[in-house]
């Protein structure tokens, strides 16, 4: 789960980060308000969960409330990569003299958590990575000892940072890491931390990401959650306690386990592309595939209009393919899908379970032997109604 | 010979008296595993299917010498349930729980590094050699005995290709499900290593999917130390960047870990990778 910058900094500021002295306005006049306390320089900045906000002129400079007044305007409603803005972060101008980057962060491979940091932040870590991958330090942090001092001098000195900072840096790195560790965070960002005019270090701007494995372990966090860019489809599943993720395409999925869910996808796509059509979502039914489990999620991938075709895909190990069969039999007649649907069972009592769908005889539905020829059928019937 | 388990193995599985654990103990019975007892705290004294039930991990290990054990308790309790096993001394624990939080996972992984304890799993199917022994829910009909070895991080899809290998009647040594999650304890290379020095096992069918970089990894232990021929797919190629695909790990972040780079880079190292995994088989011939 991602937080937007205000509550990323807002949470820094729990944990001994300095953060600048910062609002979040959601109407021009609060924007004013907030600014006109400031009395100086403000910076209006766009809350939204995507990167490059700034290039899309969701952050703009105000020398005073008025104008701050005037950007907040122009921005809140803004359309940013398909996201409507619907806060800013009012916060007082900074005198920067040096940009730092700095952030922990889970490192898959070694299994550890990892600090990379560099005197020459600002710049989007991946672009950094790509043109000066030596101006990042990096560093591993045993999970079970946590971070140790020594590690914060390591990194100050090998950052060339000017001694005198290497006090404050070390508070914020032990503060960041204890957010990192108490807050469940797979990222935890600031970029960039900079050196003001004073010599003070500030963060600038903040990015979380908060494990939504541990959300149950953390309601404040979770209680942040902004589900205003999420469609409507993706809320439905998400409170039927059902894995889906819509896409683009035509042909709605349906399947049991997250692999095959991605491979059914996939094979769509093998022989839908040359046409345009691929897959509408990524949906995992899970085990057992219960009548009322396929009616949901049958449920949520119509709630998608694009789709055309729904594709079941299940392989039945443990689960029967003829309970399965009669599930979706159950499920169809109490949805009734207005688009054609193609089956394929494997697996256990697959051949029992084909039975119980061609003795149906709904026109509208398709039984297939292979993933291959579902995919192939599933496209030829998002043609023939194009 | 196979991998990591056969119908030696003496089994425990952790969280027997629940749904989930007592279910796929009986079916891991049914099989042939010998399952040597379970646990779960506050039910120890009691029986079930005609093997003791212990409070503790160190009582059980004490009473039945078992060497593997398998974790099907909730995530709540998986991460201390695992330790419970590598601290009692187990050498090889196999975790079936899904939606384990990661900073568990780094503490767990090092804890059992330290123990000398392989750790398969967590979010995964478990292992099975066709024919001896399963630990965990790989169902029993998608698997003859053979000599393929498979390694894969999904489940239903491992059973898709085994079932598709079967078919085409080709078997398998041992099937290794390492999981979907960012942070694992056994990788495609520590697996691939195991099926190079196996005897048994004459080729090596990988199954992985977009997120992490394990798969390129495991191209270059390919490319550099096996001499094995390997058939792979990986899922995942239509999936859109920074949207995670069901398995935790499964997301392709800041440009890494997308299919296209996997697939390049195993077919670099040359394994032979399919475009739909119905043509494994015919890549294993």
């Amino acid at each position: 789960m991602k937080l937007h910058e205000y509550q990323s900094k807002f949470l820094f500021r729990e944990f001994g980060i300095p953060i600048p002295n910062g609002q979040v306005a959601e109407t021009p006049d609060e924007a004013q308000a907030i600014a006109s306390q400031f009395g100086a320089a403000v910076v209006v900045k766009a809350q939204v969960h995507v990167g490059g906000r700034g290039k899309a002129g969701g952050v703009k400079l105000a020398r005073d409330a008025d104008e701050a007044r005037r950007h907040a305007a122009d921005i809140l409603g803004m359309d940013i990569k398909g996201l409507v803005v619907q806060q800013v972060l009012i916060d007082p101008g900074a005198d920067i003299q040096q940009e730092i980057y700095l952030a922990i962060t889970n490192d898959r491979g070694a299994g550890r958590p990892l600090i990379m940091s560099s005197m020459e932040g600002g710049m989007d870590i991946e672009e950094l990575n790509r043109s000066r991958p030596d101006a990042i330090i990096r560093e591993h942090i045993d999970p079970i000892l946590g971070l140790n001092d020594f590690q914060t001098t390591l990194i100050a000195s090998a950052m060339s940072m000017p001694r005198a900072h290497w006090r404050s840096f070390g508070k914020i790195l032990r503060g960041l890491y204890r957010c990192y560790i108490e807050s469940d965070a797979e990222l935890a960002e600031i970029n960039p931390l900079v050196i003001t005019g004073e010599g003070k270090l500030l963060a600038v701007d903040g990015k979380v990401i908060i494990d939504d494995n541990a959300l149950f372990r953390q309601p404040k966090l979770a209680a942040q959650r902004d589900t205003s860019g999420e469609p409507e489809s993706e809320r439905l599943a998400r409170e039927a306690g059902i894995t889906y993720i819509k896409l683009d395409g035509q042909i709605g999925c349906m399947v049991n386990g997250a692999g095959l869910a991605m491979t059914t996808m996939d094979m769509t796509k093998l022989y839908g592309d040359a046409d345009c059509i691929g897959p509408a979502n990524f949906l995992d039914i899970g085990g057992g595939a219960s009548p009322e489990q396929v009616a949901a999620a049958l449920r949520i991938i119509l709630s998608d209009e694009k789709v055309q075709c729904v594709l079941f895909n299940i392989f039945g190990g443990i689960t029967r393919c003829d309970e399965v069969a009669d599930g979706i039999l159950t499920a169809y007649n109490e949805v009734k899908p207005n688009v054609p649907m193609v089956i394929r069972l494997q697996g256990t009592n697959a051949s029992e379970g084909n039975a119980i769908i061609s003795q149906a005889q709904i026109p509208t539905i398709i039984s297939a032997d292979t993933l291959t020829q579902a995919a192939q059928l599933a496209v030829a019937a998002v043609k023939e109604r194009a | 010979m196979s991998i990591l388990i056969d119908r030696n193995s003496k089994v425990l599985v952790q969280g027997i008296t629940g749904r989930q654990g007592g279910f796929h103990a009986r079916l891991m019975m049914a099989y042939g595993t010998k399952v040597v007892g379970g646990v779960t705290p506050g039910k120890g004294g009691e029986w079930f299917e005609g093997v003791p039930v212990f409070d503790t991990m160190r009582a059980a290990v004490r009473t039945t010498n078992a060497d593997t054990s398998l974790v099907t308790v909730p995530a709540r309790f998986a991460p201390d349930a695992i330790i419970e096993a590598a601290d009692a001394g187990i050498k090889l624990i196999i975790c079936l729980t899904e939606h384990i939080p990661v900073a568990d996972m780094m503490k767990v992984v090092a804890f059992c590094k330290s123990r000398g304890s392989r750790l398969i799993g967590p979010n995964c199917p478990g292992v099975m050699t066709p024919g001896q022994a399963k630990v965990g829910i790989i169902p029993a009909m998608v698997a003859e005995p053979g000599n393929v070895g498979v390694v894969s991080k999904s489940g239903t899809l491992t059973y898709e290709v085994g079932f598709a290998m079967k078919n085409a009647g080709i078997g398998i040594s041992t099937i290794v499900g390492i999981g979907g999650d960012p942070v694992i304890g056994t990788t495609f290379v520590d697996v691939l290593e195991m099926f190079e020095n196996d005897p048994e096992t004459e080729k090596v069918a990988l199954l992985g999917e977009i997120g992490g970089s394990a798969e390129i990894v495991a191209a270059d232990y390919i490319k550099n130390a096996m001499t094995k021929p390997v058939a792979a797919f990986i899922a995942g190629r239509s999936a859109p960047p920074g949207k995670r695909m069901g398995h935790a790990g499964a997301i392709v972040d800041g440009g890494e870990g997308s299919a296209d780079e996997k697939i390049q880079a195993l077919e670099a190292a040359g394994a032979r990778v399919a475009n739909n995994p119905e043509e494994i088989p015919s890549l294993l011939a």
